[in-house]
């Protein structure tokens, strides 16, 4: 099969270009440049996408809990990574908190500085993801019997309740309350975040394509012809929502490094909103799709739009309508066109690959119309 | 009791709010189906006009501006946004609910800079201070539930007395059967998000008499809130969306008086999960079954 | 015991107050083709789903291959309502899942086709292999299971050869003629390797010449897979002709049972079908 051959060589390129694109980028630019924010903001922003795609796009579950998990994946990742000599000053409302190690000092120990500081932080990003699992699982048990639109208000009140916990003072001494958390080791160069999210989502599209995938894709199309071939829903239902949610807990933990401060109320129910409209910008069931999206609305609401943000754009000067938030009206004038006009997105249902067969299937229908 | 007495009246009053809002969360999704999650900031939208309308303007035109401008944003939202994709699977149309709620927020903060305005000039009479039982509350304390109630008789009324309401509830009943029936579904459709919105308005100036500022994200919460009421109710029923926001605003204000604020909006949702775990249908829902 | 690969033992499905299978009694024996007829409305289609598990019965058992699979009793306030016989002859409860009696070895298609839109035809085959996959998602993710996929993907081929898809095996499922979604169901269903294939209404909306192949194509699949097929269907031509036995269900009670010709020439069949004259 030369063509599959072909479209894998076109994928492994196009990748190998990105990711030495951005190698590039960290080694000209300082890390606090905007093309270095835009990217590793863009990254986490791909991941926890392709993430929820997975659950609404290709299994067909409409929940609204990424919040909610993200939260937890960022809460995990600021509490297990802060130095000791540091916990001190950020809980200072809390007598230094209740948890007095940090897990990138306990593999220094045994792996050196350097090493032993990134595998803390791995470690610490999986604690996120496992935590977001389990309590995906938790949650799964009751909500993942509701019907469309009965799951996504369960899951969206749920991220609420997770919300609430995290703000509650009782548990100050390990969430710090509704204080923030502060000092923890972050990646300065966007390199790391695009081989990490890289990495996670290669596995969701191998996972999407393997015979679960397939399964996921069939309780989508329709549930009843589903089980009845043998596919128990609630099973799989119950997988394709943890392993989302694993995913979301990452994102999460990588979005707390990309911050550089954690607290509960950046984690609303619009963060959600967010990333569903992002998911469909680029095509519900897109993988690629997804990520372009990320990157295009993180591109523009950072970067190309600032000027309306700020008085001058395209070099109209016009203080008076570019003012503070005008950038996110259009922004989000744009997507309601795209939801309303465009309903299959950027990418449709295609993915990378597929881009390289579209031309000769035209030609195919040219020819068979003739 | 007397520590707990002014929380349950403001309860009493908060559910009559909720329950303002509530029905509109349940006429729209009675007929197409659909969670207008839009509608949260609709209501917001409504407390915002108030603000700069009665700074501007006197009361006896501020007031009904702000019901008008709110009906007429409900209806060009419907039109706008809901009405293109009738024929879209519900995702489309959730989907479509979320970034219309997602662009008026960000609309809103534009035009407000993204500081919360401050209720300058209260509406009279109802902000005032009256003594009761030996506490002292805002007459619209007093006031939301008689008018919630009030509003309400109208409403069922009009839905069981009328031609337009025999409309809608033939269209709540079986959509596409009403449509070849010669009910023009488009009148009503427009009229349950006119409706709807003219209740949130009222629901909105009530509430907002109570607080001291109007924030963007002031519409979420209590839209939320009257979205669980709905459901708790059974979504689709208008005495069960009222019940269930008097019961909401009830447990929420006497959580707060026990002294767990925190966990008052988190008591909402466990609320709505044990009630769509436990009795999907709600109190006074009706069953839905799925034929093979 | 018998060789009977299914066994209704005195079922009742009532919704409510309608009792819409009435004490229904059937067997069928390995490697016979046995349909269920009936006029429209008579239960046909709740037998199926009682079987397959999408309902539960209100009363009496489902045995399949000697094991009893699925028992029930009136419970809550149907115990009240409950019209049928045989109360409290069954006292457990067993309720297993569609998907698990379909990996007992029991497939069935459709009245209304449901195929998964999205997929193509090849697909739509493949997925029903899913089943019977051994790999948890981790080794299938990481690809550790390449000897099974490709074990599924050859049979996949095969089964497509079999039903005459192989040519359209990249379509669209939707995108295929009526008459080939039928069959596509039908390899569907094959491929979760099922010992007993219930069909519903598998002629269903076929012109005759399309009838007169699926009567073929059933008897050679029945041979080939060595199945036992169950099915329903209006197409009397197609009953008479592969059926080995008749089950006759009118307003959810069995009214007859037996060879092609004794069922044609059964007087309470005709009058079901026909009506009973007023006058007569």
């Amino acid at each position: 099969m030369t063509s599959t051959k072909k479209k894998t060589i076109f994928t492994a390129a196009v990748l190998l270009i990105l990711l030495a694109a951005c190698v590039v980028v960290d080694l000209t630019l300082p890390g606090y440049h905007i093309v270095v924010t835009v990217i590793k903001k863009a990254t986490v922003y791909s991941l926890v996408a392709v993430s929820m795609n997975l659950l609404n796009g290709f299994t067909g579950l409409f929940s609204l809990g990424q919040a909610g998990f993200m939260l937890l994946g960022a809460y995990a990742y600021g509490v297990l990574t802060i130095p000791v000599a540091k916990r001190a000053s950020v809980y200072q409302y809390f007598d230094g908190g209740a948890i007095k190690f940090s897990l990138p000092e306990i593999f220094s120990g045994a792996l050196g500085d350097t090493v032993g500081t990134v595998a803390g932080m791995l470690a610490a990003l999986l604690v996120g993801g496992i935590l977001a699992a389990l309590m995906a699982y938790l949650i799964g048990l009751p909500v993942l019997r509701l019907k469309s639109d009965y799951l996504a208000i369960a899951t969206l009140g749920f991220a609420e309740i997770l919300r609430a916990f995290f703000q509650w003072n009782t548990l100050g001494p390990i969430t710090n309350g509704s204080n923030l958390l502060k000092s923890y080791p972050t990646f300065s160069h966007a390199t790391p975040y695009v081989i990490l999210a890289g990495l996670m989502i290669a596995f969701i599209v191998l996972l999407i394509n393997s015979t679960y995938g397939r399964a996921f894709k069939a309780i989508r199309d329709d549930e009843v012809a589903a089980e009845a071939m043998g596919i128990n829903l609630s099973k799989h239902k119950r997988m394709a929502f943890i392993i989302s949610s694993f995913f979301a807990g990452i994102g999460g933990g990588m979005m707390a490094m990309y911050m550089g401060t954690i607290a509960a109320a950046p984690f609303k129910s619009t963060l959600t909103y967010e990333i569903l409209l992002i998911v469909v910008i680029g095509g519900i069931g897109s993988i690629t799709g997804s990520i372009l999206a990320s990157f295009l609305y993180i591109f523009s609401s950072e970067w190309l739009l600032r000027g309306l943000d700020s008085g001058k754009f395209l070099g109209i000067s016009a203080p008076a309508i570019f003012k503070n938030g005008f950038r996110m009206v259009v922004l989000s004038v744009v997507i309601m066109c795209i939801v309303l006009f465009f309903r299959r997105g950027l990418m449709g249902d295609k993915e990378l690959p597929d881009l390289l067969d579209r031309r000769p299937k035209k030609r195919k229908k040219e020819a068979a119309g003739k | 009791m007397q520590q707990i007495l002014p929380y349950i009246i403001n309860g009493i009053s908060v559910g009559g709010q909720y329950a303002l809002i509530a029905i509109g969360y349940t006429l729209v999704y009675g007929i197409l189906r659909l969670i207008n999650f839009a509608h949260g900031d609709v209501f917001m939208v409504a407390g915002l006009v108030m603000v700069y309308s009665t700074t501007a303007m006197p009361m006896y035109v501020a007031l009904p501006l702000v019901l008008v401008a709110t009906v007429l944003l409900g209806f060009v939202i419907e039109r706008a946004a809901y009405k293109p994709l009738r024929s879209a699977p519900r995702m489309s149309v959730m989907i479509s609910a979320i970034g219309v709620s997602y662009l008026i927020q960000n609309l809103s903060f534009y035009i407000t800079g993204g500081v919360p305005q401050p209720v300058t000039t209260p509406i009279p009479w109802i902000s005032e201070n009256v003594a009761l039982l030996g506490t002292s509350t805002k007459r619209v304390t007093l006031v939301t539930p008689v008018l919630t109630i009030a509003l309400v008789i109208a409403l069922v009324y009009l839905i069981n007395h009328t031609k337009i309401g025999m409309a809608m509830r033939a269209a709540a009943k079986d959509f596409e059967t009403a449509q070849l029936m010669g009910v023009k579904i488009n009148a009503v459709i427009s009229m349950t998000f006119v409706i709807g919105s003219f209740l949130a308005a009222v629901g909105s100036m009530l509430y907002f008499t109570n607080y001291p500022s109007v924030a963007i994200t002031s519409g979420g919460m209590p839209g939320l809130k009257a979205f669980v009421a709905a459901v708790f109710g059974g979504i689709g029923s208008i005495p069960g969306a009222v019940v269930g926001a008097f019961i909401i605003g009830l447990c929420e204000e006497i959580i707060k008086g026990l002294g767990y604020t925190t966990f008052s909006d988190a008591f909402t949702f466990a609320l709505l999960i044990v009630v769509l775990c436990v009795k999907p249908t709600g109190l006074f829902g009706e069953k839905v079954t799925d034929k093979v | 015991m018998s060789d009977n690969v299914l066994k209704i033992e005195n079922a009742t499905m009532q919704f409510g107050g309608v009792v819409a299978v009435d004490n229904l009694n059937l067997e069928i024996n390995q490697g016979e083709i046995v349909a269920l007829i009936g006029p429209n409305g008579a239960g046909k289609t709740t037998a199926f789903n009682v079987v397959t598990g999408v309902y539960q019965p209100t009363n009496g058992a489902v045995w399949f291959q000697g094991e009893k699979i699925v028992e029930n009793h009136p419970q809550g306030k149907m115990k009240k309502l409950y019209k049928g016989e045989h109360d409290g002859e069954y006292p457990h409860v067993l309720a297993p899942t569609p998907d698990k009696i379909t990996q007992m070895g029991m497939a069935r298609t459709f009245q209304n086709i449901r195929l998964w839109k999205s997929q193509t035809v090849f697909d739509n085959v493949l997925i029903a292999k899913h089943c019977r996959t051994h790999t948890n998602f981790l080794s299938a993710a990481l690809r550790l299971n390449r000897k099974e996929e490709a074990e599924q993907r050859r049979h996949v081929e095969e089964l497509l050869d079999t039903v005459g898809l192989l040519d359209v095996r990249n379509e669209l499922a939707t995108s295929l003629p009526y008459g080939k979604q039928r069959r596509l169901e039908i390899a569907r269903a094959l491929a979760t390797e099922p010992k007993l294939l219930l069909l519903d209404e598998p002629a269903a909306g076929m012109n005759p010449q399309e009838t007169d192949e699926l009567t073929a194509f059933i008897g050679e699949i029945r041979d080939k897979f060595h199945l036992t097929v169950f099915l329903i269907e209006h197409h009397m031509d197609l009953v008479m002709d592969i059926s080995d036995r008749i089950y006759v269900l009118d307003f959810g009670k069995l009214i007859a049972e037996g060879t092609p010709a004794e069922i044609q020439n059964n007087q309470r069949v005709i009058d079901a079908y026909l009506g009973v004259a007023e006058d007569a």
